[in-house]
């Protein structure tokens, strides 16, 4: 028997898989590079306002329309309010959003993109549901959900929680469909392959042949609808500032900043630059990590 | 042969599996492809059943049928006393350990994202209680079992040759000692001299631990050196069924003797004398097939009654079956 070489001292260790996984994650430089920059962005927003600590909602009205100075790094508005610490608390909104929106469609797409490719009979209802959704125009029904539910959320949560609650659940509800096709596609040309047939004759249950066959072979393009998901959550919450219909006045956050300052870009570009840049290197560090982990996790890339 | 003795381990009786052709905008069904249309067989005890024909007769189906990973459109498969073609989905599973399948294609056939470990303790995984140390324990003596060395267990599928993936397949099949494996074209992928392995392999398993096989394939010297009997099928029936030596020897039906007269001579001093029986034309659509005889339409000997009536499966010889109306 050729095929079977069998050394008797093997004196390698185990190799854990999440060993594997963090060794070939390293190995892939954008990644490492969009995770020190996603990072940074994450202590900036969550620890900044602390260490800069001027009130971002304090109107300072003899310093408006600054450029860039000590005082304020990153100038002041038209009110005078700091950018700089407009930036950091918006962050905290922004990214707040974009994650947990794009958790909300990943989440909702997946489970609707299983469901409808591994059972036949959910499969029309379910992608007919899908193509309803996409087929809804979306700002619309961005009007009348807020209309409808706004004042009763504030009432519930407070001003801040309650609007929250809104703007994720609008962004994950508008947002699932792609990643549902994806998903739905890539689960019907794996369904037909024959080690879902050699669960089957296990007698695995289909419960877990979803996640032990299926999930783990179509983590690929939930990675890419994952990370193109939060620069959308981003992208729409600034939108849905831009009409008025997102957070607060008095609550920055990155897309209203941009939106705000877009009006006075020629006078102070810095304005829309700091704000621009903090949504740009976000969505770029998360496309890159995204691109990374999807590299670790397939073992037949890993290792080279 | 002490046939006498032998009791059948499994006995599909009058097996179909029809699947519906629907057209139209409401999904009609119009029709039906006819991949089994009522064969019957047995498998005795630790023998090897080889399953021929050509590709498209429907051998596969029948292997997948038999342990019932399609729901069968009528018949029975009795395995071991108990008719799994009627039994509900937890019973179903209760019996999964007794019958299991090798598959043809080893790359596809293995999870790329798992290791050979987790692979091969899927079926320990979801039907025994086992610790971990007992399962890696198992899942050594079953690589030892099948010739890969154990510290492959944290290694992943695309990692291995063709013929080591095949015995990853073997290893993940025998986990939870079944008696009864479809081996469905196994060497069907591998290039020859793994070929002669993997058979040696299942011949010394088979051996050591009593299994009974349905081995199917197209390859005909591989099913004459490894099968105590063979069925042949032609589109979606069995034509003749008999002892490995006398149905390899003496052919009665004319299909079986167009199919053997195919198989290459090894000297080719000596491949010109054979009298080859050549068929013309193609194989009927199994979704309409011809009446009557299915073989009609390409048979040398075939006659008006041919088309009119299907011959009977019946004994022609001791342990010998043929359908055909000209076999005395």
């Amino acid at each position: 028997m050729t095929d079977t070489t069998n050394d008797a001292t093997d004196d390698r260790k185990y190799r854990s898989l999440w060993g594997d996984v963090w060794s070939q994650f390293r190995s892939h430089r954008g990644a490492m590079i969009g995770s020190f920059v996603f990072i940074f962005i994450l202590l900036a927003v969550a620890i900044g306002p602390y260490l800069w600590t001027l009130d971002p909602n304090y109107a300072d009205v003899r310093n408006r329309n600054q450029g860039m100075s000590w005082g304020h790094p990153f100038g002041t508005d038209q009110l005078g309010h700091d950018m700089l610490a407009q930036v950091l608390q918006g962050g905290r909104i922004s990214i707040a959003v974009g994650l947990t929106a794009m958790m909300l469609s990943l989440v909702l797409g997946t489970f609707i993109g299983v469901l409808a490719g591994y059972f036949k009979r959910l499969d029309g209802l379910l992608m007919r549901g899908t193509d309803l959704f996409l087929a809804l125009p979306i700002l619309p029904l961005l009007l009348v959900i807020i209309m409808l539910f706004r004042d009763t959320l504030r009432n519930m949560f407070g001003p801040e929680t309650g609007i929250f609650i809104l703007i994720v659940f609008i962004i994950g509800i508008t947002s699932w469909m792609q990643t549902a096709r994806i998903v739905r596609g890539d689960v019907l040309a794996l369904k037909e392959r024959e080690f879902i047939l050699a669960a089957n004759s296990i007698g695995t249950p289909s419960k877990r042949v979803i996640s032990r066959h299926i999930m783990p072979n179509i983590l690929s393009p939930i990675m890419v609808s994952a990370t193109l998901g939060i620069a959308t959550a981003i992208i729409t919450e600034s939108s849905l500032s831009f009409l008025g219909l997102g957070f607060p006045s008095d609550f920055p956050t990155w897309g209203r900043l941009l939106f705000d300052g877009t009006q006075r870009i020629a006078q102070a570009p810095s304005r829309v630059i700091w704000p621009g840049l903090a949504i740009s290197l976000t969505v770029l560090s998360v496309n890159f990590i995204g691109d990374g982990l999807r590299d670790a996790l397939d073992p037949r890339i890993r290792g080279r | 042969m002490l046939d006498e003795k032998k009791k059948p381990l499994v006995q599909v009786k009058n097996l179909k599996m029809h699947f519906p052709i629907n057209r139209g905008i409401l999904k009609r069904q119009v029709g039906a492809v006819k991949a089994v249309d009522g064969i019957s067989f047995d498998v005795f005890e630790g023998e090897t059943l080889g399953l021929v024909g050509e590709s498209g007769c429907g051998k596969s189906t029948v292997g997948r049928c038999v342990l019932r990973l399609y729901e069968v459109t009528e018949g029975s498969i009795d395995i071991d006393g108990t008719d799994i073609a009627t039994l509900s989905g937890a019973e179903l599973r209760a019996k999964r350990p007794e019958m299991q399948m090798i598959f043809q294609d080893p790359q596809a056939s293995l999870n790329p994202r798992m290791t050979v470990g987790s692979i091969i303790s899927e079926p320990l995984d979801e039907h025994l209680n086992m610790s971990k140390a007992e399962k890696r324990e198992k899942v050594g003596e079953l690589m030892d079992a099948v010739g890969l060395a154990r510290r492959f267990a944290d290694r992943y599928p695309h990692e291995f040759s063709g013929g080591q993936r095949q015995r990853i397949g073997i290893a993940r099949a025998l986990a939870l000692n079944p008696k009864f494996i479809v081996c469905d074209e196994p060497i069907a992928a591998l290039d020859v001299s793994i070929q002669a392995q993997v058979v040696n392999l299942l011949e010394d398993l088979q051996e050591k631990l009593g299994l009974t096989y349905l081995f199917i394939s197209h390859d005909l010297s591989m099913v004459r050196h490894l099968a105590t009997r063979v069925a042949v099928m032609y589109l979606g029936r069995l034509v003749e069924l008999g002892d490995s030596e006398t149905l390899y020897m003496t052919p009665k039906h004319p299909y079986t003797q167009a199919l053997l007269s195919a198989v290459p001579h090894p000297d080719p001093a000596q491949a010109g004398n054979i009298d080859r029986v050549i068929l013309q034309g193609d194989v009927p659509s199994p979704a309409n097939p011809p009446p009557g005889c299915t073989f009609s339409t390409r048979c040398p000997r075939a006659e008006a009654v041919c088309k009119q009536n299907s011959p009977e499966w019946r004994e022609i010889g001791e342990g010998h079956f043929a359908a055909c109306h000209f076999i005395e």
